[in-house]
């Protein structure tokens, strides 16, 4: 009999049965779905009374471009939006600067001033729908774009839901889209938390990723562990600056990945949401349930889809949902089959939607809140999970804790260790990928003769450009320079930077002049090279 | 041998260039990483000043064709020509040619094994000497 381990490392055996939950308190390890721990989820009936959001990532070209496709995934049930930025936008560059050529509305839509944000949100009500803006460095300035479009639309601000991803860590150990060194980049993303708290009680201004540095190579149980140190660490930032941790953890949220062994991710989720609940009771003295609930976008991974045939990700996106379900999502994202070589085309962003449609609909996965509670198999999956989990958590803390391990890079030098590991794994085939390094087909090589593929097209930039020397010719001057002076002074401070952020956006400064005046004053992030 | 594993352009996507790079140091390679964000005068400095025989490019934005022609006229303006060039990353079918039209000595796209990269890489030393 083969051998079966977990990407975790957690040994599979061949079968499970009652004696797995021997010596363990069901009530309070496993409990009900909508009670603490929240092992089983966060709501009582779970999907019986909210389906799980659909919120495909989103957005390439112009603003113009980027509306229109936001208004056709709509017209076709998508109900939230999850909006993708091109580089230099994630990187603080305005779409004329040299360092931006060719990248301009490239992996997603260009953003210089407000007058960009004004058209991407044209004749789409923020105060009715749910919009996920995936940035990070600068997440402070397009939040404060995104803040003021709402109000220009008249959205009350208790009416306004977003959700910048705004996690910087994971930026540092995976992503990229860092700028400032490590302090003042924490510190705008607590300011950004703080300023909303106070003033958009119902936008989640942080959304904790596992997601990216499980991407980037980490297992299983290493994504959930660096998550909730992330998410730890947050926490910590805003209790020192005075808050209560009830006034702000209601609306930490989370992103995570799905892909490879179904119960395996099913197992991580539940762990995750059981660890999460204690730390935030037992450690930060979290009073209101809603601080102890790891809720949680669960998307699939990139990485698990291949160029080799690559209709099979069709399948896997398939399985992918299904898991993603059982795990108990609150908002689910699919990749699309043609993700592996291109910005995804129309027709598999639409069958993206409709694999997750036709999970909701018709395969039963969200009749029941967690129906895979009290398996045998996934009751024991779920505390060696846990387990794992734990370990993981004491590895960062050796390190010096996460923001630490950050700084020095040891974090990022194992991931990259599990990444080649994995790499390794599949070249000897323990890890099986059809098509691939398993039941490999004739075509191997030529499969992606008929795809489609994404033309850039070089008037996005020239439109761009125009469009931002436009804003330029007609903004008052005089108030950008005052906005921008405000702003460099409050950096040299201890103040939040979100209301001088806002006074810049709201009078056209741009991405690129905001990000110089901050840079001006916090330097640049030197990035420890490890491999 | 000397390899340069480099990433110009913005793209933030490291995880193949770090495990190229694994791999080429476990296959005997002296490797250099040069972490992310780097222009092509970066790179093209980095490799003359590192004395490497090869750059290997990583780009997963799709920016490959103007990066790659960018560190390629650089090598050359800089008396730097017989650095040879690859490229790896979200690379299309139908941009192969072109990539080597413009100077690239290999191109690796998507599902390229790493024993592939390992066995060009060597070959061209062993032509060098």
């Amino acid at each position: 009999m083969r051998d079966v381990k977990l990407n975790a490392g957690i040994p599979v055996k061949p079968s499970y049965g009652p004696e797995e939950l021997d010596g363990r308190d069901a009530a309070a390890d496993i409990g009900r779905p909508g009670e603490y721990p929240f092992t089983r989820g966060i709501h009582r009936a779970m999907y019986r009374e909210r389906l799980w959001t659909m919120r495909q990532y989103i957005g390439f070209g112009t603003p113009a471009d980027t509306n229109a496709r936001f208004k056709h995934l709509m017209a076709h049930g998508q109900d939230a939006l999850n909006v993708a930025f091109d580089l230099p936008t994630q990187l603080g560059l305005d779409s004329d600067d040299p360092r931006a050529e060719g990248e301009v509305g490239r992996v997603g839509m260009a953003v210089d001033t407000l007058a960009d944000m004004e058209e991407a949100f044209a004749g789409i009500p923020l105060d009715r729908v749910s919009v996920s803006l995936t940035i990070n460095g600068m997440a402070a300035p397009i939040t404060a774009m995104y803040y003021a479009v709402a109000e220009r639309q008249g959205a009350p601000a208790d009416r306004v839901v977003t959700t910048p991803q705004n996690d910087i860590l994971k930026e540092f150990i995976a992503r990229g889209t860092w700028v400032y060194p490590v302090d003042p980049s924490l510190r705008l993303v607590a300011d950004l938390i703080e300023f909303s708290a106070r003033r958009y009680p119902r936008s989640n201004p942080v959304s904790v990723c596992g997601y990216h540095i499980r991407e980037a190579g980490c297992t299983t149980a290493q994504e959930m562990a660096y998550g909730l140190a992330i998410a730890a660490a947050y926490v910590e930032l805003m209790l020192a600056r005075g808050m209560a941790v009830d006034d702000f953890a209601p609306r930490l949220s989370f992103n995570f990945t799905c892909w490879g062994k179904i119960f395996e991710e099913v197992a991580k989720f539940r762990a995750g949401r059981r660890l999460y609940a204690r730390m935030m009771r037992e450690r930060f003295g979290a009073a209101n349930p809603k601080s102890c609930m790891f809720r949680s976008l669960i998307g699939g991974g990139g990485s698990a889809f291949t160029v080799e045939e690559p209709e099979n990700n069709i399948v896997r996106g398939a399985y992918i949902a299904l898991a993603a379900a059982l795990s108990g999502a609150q908002t689910m994202a699919l990749p699309t089959y043609d993700e592996a070589y291109t910005i995804p085309s129309a027709k598999a962003q639409l069958l993206a939607l409709r694999t997750m449609q036709i999970c909701a609909e018709e395969s039963g996965a969200a009749d029941t809140a967690d129906p895979l509670g009290g398996s045998y198999y996934v009751e024991a999956l779920t505390n060696a999970m846990e387990e794992r989990i734990l370990a993981e958590l004491a590895a960062v803390e050796r390190m010096g804790g996460i923001v630490e391990a950050v700084r020095s890079g040891a974090i990022q030098a194992e991931v990259a260790r599990q990444a080649y590991l994995h790499e390794q794994q599949l070249a000897a085939g323990e890890t099986r990928k059809v098509a691939v390094n398993c039941h490999v087909g004739e075509a191997r090589g030529t499969a992606d003769h008929d795809v489609e593929l994404y033309v850039s097209d070089a008037a996005v930039a020239e439109a761009q450009v125009g469009k931002l020397a436009r804003v330029r010719g007609e903004r008052d001057g005089h108030a950008v320079t005052a906005a921008l002076g405000r702003l460099a002074d409050e950096a040299r401070g201890t103040a939040n930077l979100m209301p001088a952020i806002m006074e810049c956006v709201t009078a056209y400064a741009t991405l690129g002049e905001i990000n110089q005046a901050l840079k001006a004053v916090f330097g640049e992030y030197r990035e420890p090279v490890t491999f | 041998m000397k390899v340069l594993v480099a990433k110009p352009g913005l793209d933030g996507h490291d995880r193949g260039a770090k495990v190229v790079a694994h791999a080429l140091r476990d296959a005997g390679f002296e490797v250099v990483y040069t972490g992310l964000k780097r222009t092509p005068e970066e790179i093209v400095a980095e490799a003359i000043q590192e004395d490497v025989d090869v750059i290997g490019l990583s780009i997963l934005s799709g920016a490959h064709l103007l990066l790659t022609r960018r560190v390629v006229e650089g090598l050359r303006a800089a008396g730097a020509g017989d650095v040879g060039v690859v490229v790896g990353g979200t690379i299309p079918p139908r941009d192969v040619e072109p990539l080597k039209a413009l100077g690239a000595a290999g191109v690796f796209p998507m599902g390229t094994p790493l024993t592939d990269i390992v066995t060009a890489l060597k070959s061209r030393t062993e032509v060098a000497s």
